[in-house]
């Protein structure tokens, strides 16, 4: 199948009451099977950008399109938007009175009125490919927070979504467990996933990307290829933000 | 023929006479909220403490307020106290005890979760400090209990008003007798009395407890930040 | 001469006899505090909900609701109800009264208690409902109330010794209950030790056996949750 543009937003902005230009003008697109990467210092608006994709926040001027059509701003909608674009949170978010199995099926269940055989049969095969088969009984409480969000990721999945919001999915994890959280996002890129990930693992951002987006006070800064954005950044601002990480190995 | 019930309550002293009739609850309420803040400091105090037997006979007396309702007891000591006693408790005295009896239990059961509250290591800072042990009990262990009782005993004195309106039952000449008193001088002429007058009781308990009500959620408010 | 003078200070002829009314009384709290209860629930639930979706003009009305409830005590709200109410022509059986009177009073507290679960589930938790297509009252049925319900299950158990409680006092609405029973026998036979005896063991056998289940589930629910039975 040919690859199409998918998303894009043109000159999308955003204010809080007590801050303003968290988002100041964004234009951006993504194709099919493309992964973009937004990288930026903390408080440079990133996860507000993706909350906004998903409909979580309102936006005050721009245009998001969805394969072609305009996102309008009626959340009485937006649960038809969100079953298109997925979403995975920094803190994993499963519903702790559910177990892992449950979390998994309710929303193609309820939402998409799928029938409950076929999606329990799914979810078993992606629980196995992340290797949690064995935990599909568990109540989330029971997990480590590396299961944890693989649980979360193929909670989306399962939804089929055309496209996946990831929002700093490794940044409430211990070291040790970030590598088996991002080994399964490099194999659902590999598959031809549309994804657009908002992450400080720079390694991991230059191994995943197809395109790297630096973000900075609500502007997009620097739009590159990983290795180029990576090797030569071209803005004073992407410099010094990557120098900053520079001690870290790289080493995904 | 126009009958405006509402006129009865305006009708010579009435008004004033409610009020009257409220004051002689809010009296035991308080005389009794007074007993059972001092008694229940006392209760607390001995609940934290290490007597296996003390603990479990505050437990009893616990679970018996817990699951006996406040009429039941009232009965007990008004009914109950004459005969075997000999004492003729009025009935004011009588509501005073079972107050004081519940909500010294009440009172006793905030004043142990307030003191649980306090992290070990606010007081063993303060040995640290090189203070006395009745030194961190007054500078830091009172100051702090206060503050994390304050709303729930506000919220119980509200309570304890309310609950004061039982006293009726055991014969108290309080609001609601005066209240069937202008009810039944009035029953001829204003048939719809009963209405208004229950009416305004109603919200004059309303008017009593309502400031107490935002008061303890005011300070729970303060006490979060 | 009573042959049991000797074991007991008791007249237990008295108490058998009489038994069966207070019997009788027990059933008839226990029916009217058992609908009284889930009506209070259902009140709650649904003052909690409006609560949380912030309905215009509605949200305000149920607040005015709670704080009337909460600042009033059920005996005079009881009097308007039996005494007053039929003055302007609303005519209402005792019982009616009772369960009404009672349903006014507890849907309040019950709307408190499930009020303060609801607002523990936290706003990113609804957020990552929200982001796979559920609809608002999906949220609400699947993933807030069960949360905010299982926090609240000891608030929604001292409510409900609460309300049991509380239906001491309808024997002012002439409703032949324990208080009344105890009242009538007090008054005709004069054997108030007898009388009182069997209220207290009336509340006592109505309120322990709650009390206790309420005391082991509010202890569960403290030291284990969802998937922690106790050893983690």
């Amino acid at each position: 199948m040919e690859n199409h543009l998918i998303l894009e937003t043109q000159e999308l902005s955003k204010s809080y009451e007590n801050q303003k230009n968290v988002l100041n003008g964004i234009n951006f697109s993504i194709q099919t099977g493309e992964v973009v990467v937004i990288v930026g210092p903390s408080g440079c608006g990133k996860s507000t950008f993706l909350r906004c994709l998903n409909m979580l926040e309102p936006i005050d001027a721009g245009v998001i399109r969805l394969d072609g059509k305009e996102i309008h701003q009626d959340f009485k909608k937006a649960h038809l938007i969100r079953e298109k674009v997925g979403m995975v949170f920094q803190s994993y978010e499963l519903f702790p009175h559910r177990t892992v199995l449950d979390n998994i099926i309710l929303a193609p269940i309820k939402v998409q009125k799928r029938k409950k055989e076929d999606v329990t049969k799914e979810a078993v095969a992606l629980l196995t490919r992340v290797g949690l088969f064995e935990k599909k009984s568990a109540y989330p409480r029971q997990l480590s927070g590396g299961q944890k969000q693989r649980v979360a990721i193929v909670r989306a999945l399962i939804m089929h979504p055309e496209i996946l919001l990831l929002d700093e999915i490794t940044a409430a994890l211990d070291p040790e467990m970030v590598r088996e959280v991002l080994q399964v996002v490099l194999q659902l890129a590999k598959e031809g996933m549309t994804m657009i990930i908002v992450t400080h693992e720079m390694g991991f951002a230059k191994a995943v990307a197809d395109r790297v987006l630096f973000l900075d006070q609500g502007q997009v800064v620097e739009e590159a290829a990983p290795f180029e954005f990576f090797t030569y950044p071209k803005s004073e601002r992407a410099k010094q933000f990557l120098n900053t990480f520079h001690y870290e190995a790289i080493e995904i | 023929m126009q009958d405006l019930g509402i006129q009865v309550l305006f009708r010579g002293t009435n008004f004033l006479r409610l009020w009257q009739g409220l004051w002689v609850s809010l009296q035991i309420a308080a005389i009794s909220m007074l007993f059972s803040v001092i008694l229940g400091i006392f209760l607390g105090m001995i609940m934290t403490g290490k007597n296996r037997i003390v603990r479990l006979l505050c437990r009893i007396y616990l679970e018996t307020v817990r699951i006996m309702p406040q009429l039941v007891l009232l009965f007990l000591v008004y009914f109950g106290t004459a005969k075997h006693f000999g004492l003729d408790l009025s009935s004011e005295v009588s509501a005073v005890i079972v107050f004081t009896f519940w909500g010294t239990a009440e009172m006793g059961d905030l004043v142990r979760s307030a003191f649980l509250s306090i992290p070990s290591h606010q007081y063993e800072s303060g040995y640290a400090l090189g203070l006395q042990k009745w030194q961190v009990f007054f500078h830091i262990m009172i100051p702090q209990t206060v503050r994390r009782l304050l709303p729930s005993s506000v919220n119980l004195l509200s309570r304890m008003i309310k609950t004061t309106s039982l006293v009726v039952l055991i014969g108290v000449v309080e609001v609601v007798k005066v209240g069937k008193q202008i009810i039944d001088a009035a029953r001829y002429d204003v048939p719809t009395s009963a209405l208004w007058v229950y009416g305004t009781i109603f919200f004059m308990y309303f008017l009593i407890c309502f400031p107490f009500s935002i008061a303890s959620s005011y300070l729970e408010k303060r006490l979060k930040d | 001469m009573r042959k049991v003078r000797d074991f007991s200070l008791m007249d237990l002829e008295f108490i058998l006899e009489f038994s069966p009314m207070y019997l009788e009384a027990a059933m008839l709290t226990i029916r009217i505090a058992l609908i009284g209860i889930v009506a209070s629930f259902i009140t709650g639930l649904f003052c909690s909900i409006v609560k949380y979706l912030k309905i215009p003009v509605l949200v305000q009305f149920i607040n005015l609701y709670i704080e009337l409830s909460r600042n009033t005590p059920l005996l005079i709200q009881l009097f308007f109800l039996y005494f007053g109410l039929p003055k302007i022509g609303i005519l209402l059986s005792s019982e009616s009264c009772a369960i009404i009177g009672l349903t006014f009073l507890g849907g309040s507290y019950m709307a408190e208690a499930l009020r303060t679960g609801i607002d523990q589930v936290t706003k990113i938790q609804t957020e990552s409902a929200f982001s796979l297509g559920m609809k608002k009252s999906q949220v609400i049925r699947y993933i807030i109330l069960p949360q905010a319900f299982t926090t609240s299950i000891p608030a929604l158990c001292a409510n409900m010794i609460f309300l049991i409680k509380e239906t001491s006092v309808f024997s002012v609405v002439a409703l032949a209950d324990l208080m009344y029973v105890a009242k009538d026998l007090i008054g005709i036979y004069y054997k108030t030790d007898e009388a009182l005896l069997m209220l207290v063991l009336s509340y006592l056998l109505l309120l322990l056996p709650i009390s206790v289940i309420c005391s082991m589930v509010e202890r569960r629910m403290r030291y284990a949750g969802f998937g922690n039975t106790g050893t983690v």
